[in-house]
């Protein structure tokens, strides 16, 4: 697939101007919406911008995004456990800085699945997610954000996982593994913030599944704690209109 | 040539066209070697290609109905268990009014789920099994098992549930394996189990703050976690909440007739993939001992089918099939 042709480039390039159009090059090319399977509204409109940055097709683009979600969750984390806010009581600490462990190894677990050799940049020199956002001064600021962030992730892994290509099947192995400890971390902050919401409505559906989010859905969501880059993923094979897919919600 | 224009087209006469397409995604990967070489005269020929190893797929096969009906012989389980935890009521006096409120709405999330696998296995479901066919006291239809007191001592209630759900967790993982074929029917058991992993962990949460504790998630683990756990599975929480019955929750399970590159590892397993996790860059602080029972932590292991039925079967009264 594409991903694997322009990855060297991506792997061993700051993700600048010049491998930016490559990508964008190589996923309008009309070979690619085939395999691709997608609509052609939702594939990514090409835009001249440095700060633009396309995740790869396929399994690899996958693990960017888990890994872009384990890089907020661990970010955020590290953050409380290193400056907790006083009205933060020791027990709930002790559950940050669980979850911050957690976040750390699914964050070096997918940044090694990407590239086991750990040798390149996943993403420019200057990429992080931006705390600002976040009030991390108080115990409801600390929990609205933990709640964001665990909401968005436990939604995030059941859609992809799916999609995972038997080529990869470890990996695939490894964020069904990984699907559930962020289902019981959303669980745990849901009730720090409200007892008794770890499965509400809001979550659950009336069927007693999960309400889920596509991958376009998380991106939009995580996109202004990442300014000025801007963060797409290419759906792969999935119909918009009946599927579970990466292109749209199903609820 | 416009591709969706095809696809369009088939879809008026086969809705079920992306699916067949979608469930047949290697081909696509074939595709893309042929991508640069393809001629414009060789397209329709590509694609027809594409159509025939789509329609050869077929339809959903005996093991995936087999898969589901496992999965909602759990969810009978667990569902019966929770109807009757709230048809007691020396039990219910006993819970603080958030954890009645959690116990009802896993309650009801269970018997969704029921609804929700009988409906999509439709006339493939297995029967509904009666009450009779469990003995949640552990006792095979005794009811004086090591879990006699289950519904008068919401201790033992919670230590059971949360045992039902760890369960539920690890027999999901274990099944989804068995499901990547179709892709519809494996979203909605992730979305299922992800569910069960939050019901787990409010359990969890309820058993070490105290049954009737309001504030449920602020109770502090006590290591060995046997009685006080964290939310989320600690190595093996040193064999669960009754480890003489509950020990192979959290053990390996059987990888005999595993599918490939699945194994069913003990919830201690720090080896992931074939790589030892412990060699990760550890930025936590952590000694290296933590560090490794953090690595459990972060992975929620899968179980085979055979061990979860064995573990289920602590709950059927001998002589019944069920889960046999």
């Amino acid at each position: 697939m594409s991903d694997h042709s322009h990855l060297p480039a991506w792997r061993e390039q700051s993700l600048g101007r010049r491998l930016f159009l490559q990508v964008s090059a190589a996923s309008a090319a009309s070979a690619a919406l085939v395999v691709a399977g997608c609509d052609t509204s939702s594939t990514p409109t090409p835009t001249v911008d440095t700060n633009q940055i396309l995740l790869p097709q396929g399994n690899q683009g996958m693990l960017y995004y888990a890994y872009l979600l384990s890089l907020a969750k661990s970010t955020t984390y590290q953050k409380v456990v290193d400056s907790p806010p006083g009205d933060l009581p020791a027990a709930e600490r002790a559950i940050f800085a669980d979850m911050r462990d957690h976040e750390v190894v699914h964050r070096e677990t997918l940044k090694y699945l990407i590239d086991p050799t750990r040798a390149k940049a996943l993403f420019p020199s200057d990429f992080a997610f931006i705390l600002t956002r976040f009030t991390l001064t108080s115990r409801a600021g600390v929990l609205a954000a933990a709640l964001q962030l665990e909401d968005l992730a436990a939604a995030a892994y059941p859609v992809i996982v799916p999609f995972f290509t038997t080529s990869n099947s470890y990996a695939r192995t490894l964020l069904l593994k990984m699907s559930t400890v962020q289902a019981r971390h959303a669980a745990t902050v849901r009730d720090l913030l409200t007892p008794g919401s770890f499965a509400d409505s809001t979550v659950v559906n009336s069927t007693g599944q999960l309400i889920t989010k596509t991958p376009t859905e998380v991106l939009a969501a995580l996109a202004p704690f990442l300014a000025p880059y801007v963060l797409s993923i290419t759906c792969p094979d999935t119909n918009p209109s009946t599927d579970p897919g990466l292109c749209t919600a199903n609820g | 040539m416009n591709f969706f224009q095809i696809i369009s087209e088939i879809e008026k006469v086969d809705p079920e066209v992306y699916d067949r397409l979608d469930s047949r995604r290697s081909i696509f990967k074939h595709m893309t070697g042929l991508g640069q070489k393809l001629t414009a005269a060789a397209v329709p020929l590509a694609l027809g290609a594409i159509f025939n190893k789509a329609y050869a797929q077929t339809p959903v096969g005996a093991t995936v109905n087999d898969v589901l009906n496992f999965a909602l012989s759990l969810e009978y389980l667990e569902s019966y268990f929770y109807n009757a935890g709230q048809a007691s009521t020396t039990l219910q006096s006993g819970l603080s009014a958030t954890n009645k409120a959690a116990l009802e709405l896993i309650r009801i999330d269970e018997a969704n789920h029921v609804t929700f696998l009988r409906g999509v296995l439709g006339t493939a479901a297995i029967a509904a099994p009666t009450t009779a066919t469990f003995d949640f006291t552990g006792g095979k239809g005794s009811a004086g098992g090591p879990f006699a007191d289950v519904f008068t001592n919401p201790a033992t209630y919670l230590a059971v549930a949360q045992s039902l759900e760890d369960t539920g967790v690890r027999a999901y993982k274990g099944g989804a394996a068995l499901l990547m074929s179709n892709k519809t029917v494996l979203t909605a058991a992730l979305n299922i189990h992800s569910v069960e992993a939050r019901h787990a962990s409010r359990l969890r949460a309820m058993r070490r703050a105290g049954p009737n504790n309001n504030a449920a998630s602020q109770g502090v683990p006590v290591a060995p976690y046997n009685a006080a756990p964290k939310s989320w599975i600690s190595g093996t929480d040193n064999g669960g909440a009754s480890p003489t019955q509950t020990a192979p929750i959290y053990g390996a399970g059987n990888n005999t007739n595993a599918p490939t590159n699945v194994t069913f590892d003990a919830e201690s397993n720090t080896t992931q993939g074939g790589t030892n996790l412990t060699g990760l860059p550890n930025t936590t602080g952590l000694s290296a001992a933590a560090f490794a029972v953090a690595i459990t932590e972060a992975f929620d292991e899968a179980l085979d089918v055979t061990t979860v039925k064995t573990i289920a079967r602590t709950f059927v009264v001998n002589g019944s099939t069920f889960l046999a």
